[in-house]
């Protein structure tokens, strides 16, 4: 049996939709079996209440008169970004207040927002002839704002690694307080109840699905950042209209000694076509595992001490080389079940139908780290892209007049087809006049044998060529060996009091 | 029942709390104590019927004593049922009911402070 989202809308417009949450779903199918399961429930609905450092929202002011451009903006004395047109900002969640810190944060100015509270906009600017105006001071409420539109890069982690430290002193982290001695242990997460916890192949998850946001109907927007569902670290970007939101669903907060965060409400309704979709649904906290992580190590790569599942989390004692150790919660289980009870008494009202993605979301992604580059400097940081060149069939005459005007020592020789084939020094120039019957082109007098870098070289590997060949300048080639750059003994002294040395 | 305790250190050092056991027969358990040079403070729980005899016996001694009514006490409508504070408390003052509501047994509080600085919401405070 199969059914289709077509079918299944038209019983929530009916009002005959039999939608159940993700947390009755492995019961269900336990009495019911899968084909059971499958005709009995249209809709399951899931849900996640947790910190989501990753949030924020776009915010349209209107404009003032006389108009301003506000080039820095502060919200309750947080600042938010104003990189974009004239009254446009984005607000960051996780940005802190100029005058109280971690004690209040872009997260409360979005919660103040939403709970009613006015906000006092401070904005500066140079003053243009379109909008002459410098600063501007004016309180606001939501209402007062023509978009509030909430956008989150990252929201509703598929699952998260527990928490548990083995230094001999209290850490505070994202992960909340973490007692010396691996005294606690704390995680986060709705398991059974997460969103794509119940759809790990993203059949229904994706670009256009309209989710529960913060008590708002919103909407995905596609693969959150740091999207890793290989490792079964899926992610989600997400966005839903500020003015719809719910306090219940949204609250700021502050990790002692590390920041502050948005407790953010989403839930995302999954259509029961098939068994595939019984199946997944049918996920249960013991199913789920992730890794205990020890963050006494202050490195990108923790070790893990072992695994748990959320049925050991949430049971409130794990078990630690032989001590019960007890576990908080970061996420709240609780609001997690409001979120798909909400989501499932509008599907049961009918006012949200679902759909299937307009564009899906690569369920074998896999994050990578950083791509750092060397730590010193590279030869592009210092090198001379004011190249002058010559051509291989030039008179040696042509090559003398440009190293005068180009007040250069070295001229790389480039063929017709632009590519590096030699160079010459003002030496060889020196050499060829004072013997004129020799030669008369570039190209018999010219080196062949051309000692090169390249633009993302570090400066360090060059000098070393420099002094190995006992030669004071390098062509700077690209792939097909066109000169970008010459990089000469002098470049070397932009390193001397520059931003390299400190 | 708890009283919290202040004495100076000034005047001899009695040791008040050893006094007041012998002197009245209550088992006295000290939950909490901080003592430094100067003065000290210590929290200490009694039998209920015990309480006013042990207060007046500890103010005759030259200590300040307060009855304590109240533990931490829980914002409700700023607590949002997530838990953070269930392992850090060193009483098992915070537990979950069955429905992940977050349970307070006040009368278990030392009032050591710490949950109050692991709440991500500002949701307990202290009795002042």
């Amino acid at each position: 049996m199969r059914k289709s989202i077509d079918q299944i809308n038209q019983r929530i417009r009916d009002g005959n939709a039999h939608v159940v949450t993700a947390e009755q779903m492995p019961g269900i199918v336990a009495e019911l079996g899968e084909e059971g399961a499958l005709k009995e429930v249209d809709v399951v609905t899931t849900g996640t209440f947790g910190a989501m450092c990753s949030s924020g929202a776009f915010l349209n002011f209107g404009h003032a008169e006389p108009p301003i451009r506000m080039e820095r903006i502060w919200l309750n004395d947080v600042e938010a970004y104003g990189g974009l047109a004239a009254v446009d900002a984005y607000i960051g969640a996780t940005q802190q207040s100029t005058t109280r810190e971690e004690q209040y944060g872009g997260a409360h100015v979005i919660e103040d927002l939403v709970s009613g509270k006015a906000v006092e906009l401070r904005a500066i600017s140079r003053g243009t002839d379109c909008y002459p105006r410098r600063t501007i001071t004016t309180e606001l409420l939501l209402e007062n704002l023509n978009q509030a539109t909430m956008c989150n890069p990252r929201n509703a982690y598929q699952r998260y690694n527990a928490a548990v430290n083995t230094t001999d002193r209290t850490l505070h982290t994202y992960m909340g307080t973490l007692l010396p001695s691996c005294g606690n242990i704390t995680y986060s997460g709705a398991g059974l109840l997460n969103p794509v916890t119940n759809d790990p192949k993203l059949r229904f998850i994706g670009s256009g699905v309209p989710i529960f946001l913060c008590g708002s109907q919103g909407m995905v927007i596609g693969e959150g950042t740091q999207h890793s569902p290989a490792g079964g670290f899926g992610t989600l970007m997400v966005t839903g209209d500020l003015k719809q939101m719910s306090q219940d669903f949204l609250r700021a907060a502050t990790m002692t000694g590390y920041g502050v965060t948005l407790y953010v409400g989403l839930g995302v309704p999954l259509p029961v076509i098939d068994t595939e979709v019984v199946r997944a649904t049918a996920v249960r906290d013991e199913d789920i595992t992730v890794d205990l992580i020890d963050y006494g190590v202050p490195s990108r790569n923790r070790p893990a001490l072992k695994k748990v599942t959320y049925a050991e989390l949430r049971s409130g004692v794990v078990n630690l080389n032989g001590d019960e150790v007890r576990t908080s919660s970061l996420s709240s289980f609780r609001r997690a079940r409001l979120v798909a009870e909400t989501l499932k008494n509008w599907i049961e009202r009918g006012s949200m139908e679902l759909c299937i993605p307009t564009r899906p979301i690569d369920p074998k992604k896999q994050v990578r780290p950083m791509h750092e580059t060397v730590k010193g400097p590279r030869v592009l940081d210092i090198m001379d892209r004011n190249v002058v060149s010559i051509g291989e069939n030039e008179e040696i005459k042509t090559a003398a007049q440009k190293l005068l005007k180009g007040e250069t020592n070295h001229l790389p020789v480039i063929n017709t087809k632009g590519r590096l084939v030699g160079i010459v020094t003002t030496f060889d120039i020196s050499k060829a006049v004072a013997n004129p019957q020799k030669a008369s082109l570039v190209r018999d007098i010219m080196k062949k044998k051309v000692v090169t870098t390249t633009s993302d070289e570090a400066v360090d590997i060059a000098v070393r060529k420099l002094e190995q060949y006992n030669i004071s300048a390098l062509p700077v080639v690209d792939a097909q060996n066109h000169v970008v750059a010459m990089l000469t003994a002098m470049d070397l002294g932009k390193l001397f009091g520059g931003r390299w040395l400190k | 029942m708890k009283l919290l305790v202040n004495f100076s250190r000034g005047k001899g050092r009695k040791p008040i709390i050893a006094q007041v056991v012998r002197d009245t027969g209550v088992l006295i358990n000290v939950e909490r104590a901080v003592i430094d040079s100067s003065e000290g403070e210590a929290l200490i729980d009694v039998p209920d019927d015990a309480c006013r005899l042990v207060r007046d016996r500890m103010a005759d001694l030259g200590a300040t004593v307060r009855i304590l009514e109240h533990g931490v006490s829980l914002d409700e409508s700023e607590c949002v049922d997530c838990g953070a504070c269930i392992s850090i408390c060193p009483r098992e003052v915070f537990s979950f009911d069955t429905d992940f509501r977050l349970h307070v047994v006040e009368e278990r509080c030392i009032l050591c402070g710490k949950c109050m600085e692991a709440c991500p919401h500002h949701a307990l405070t202290l009795p002042v």
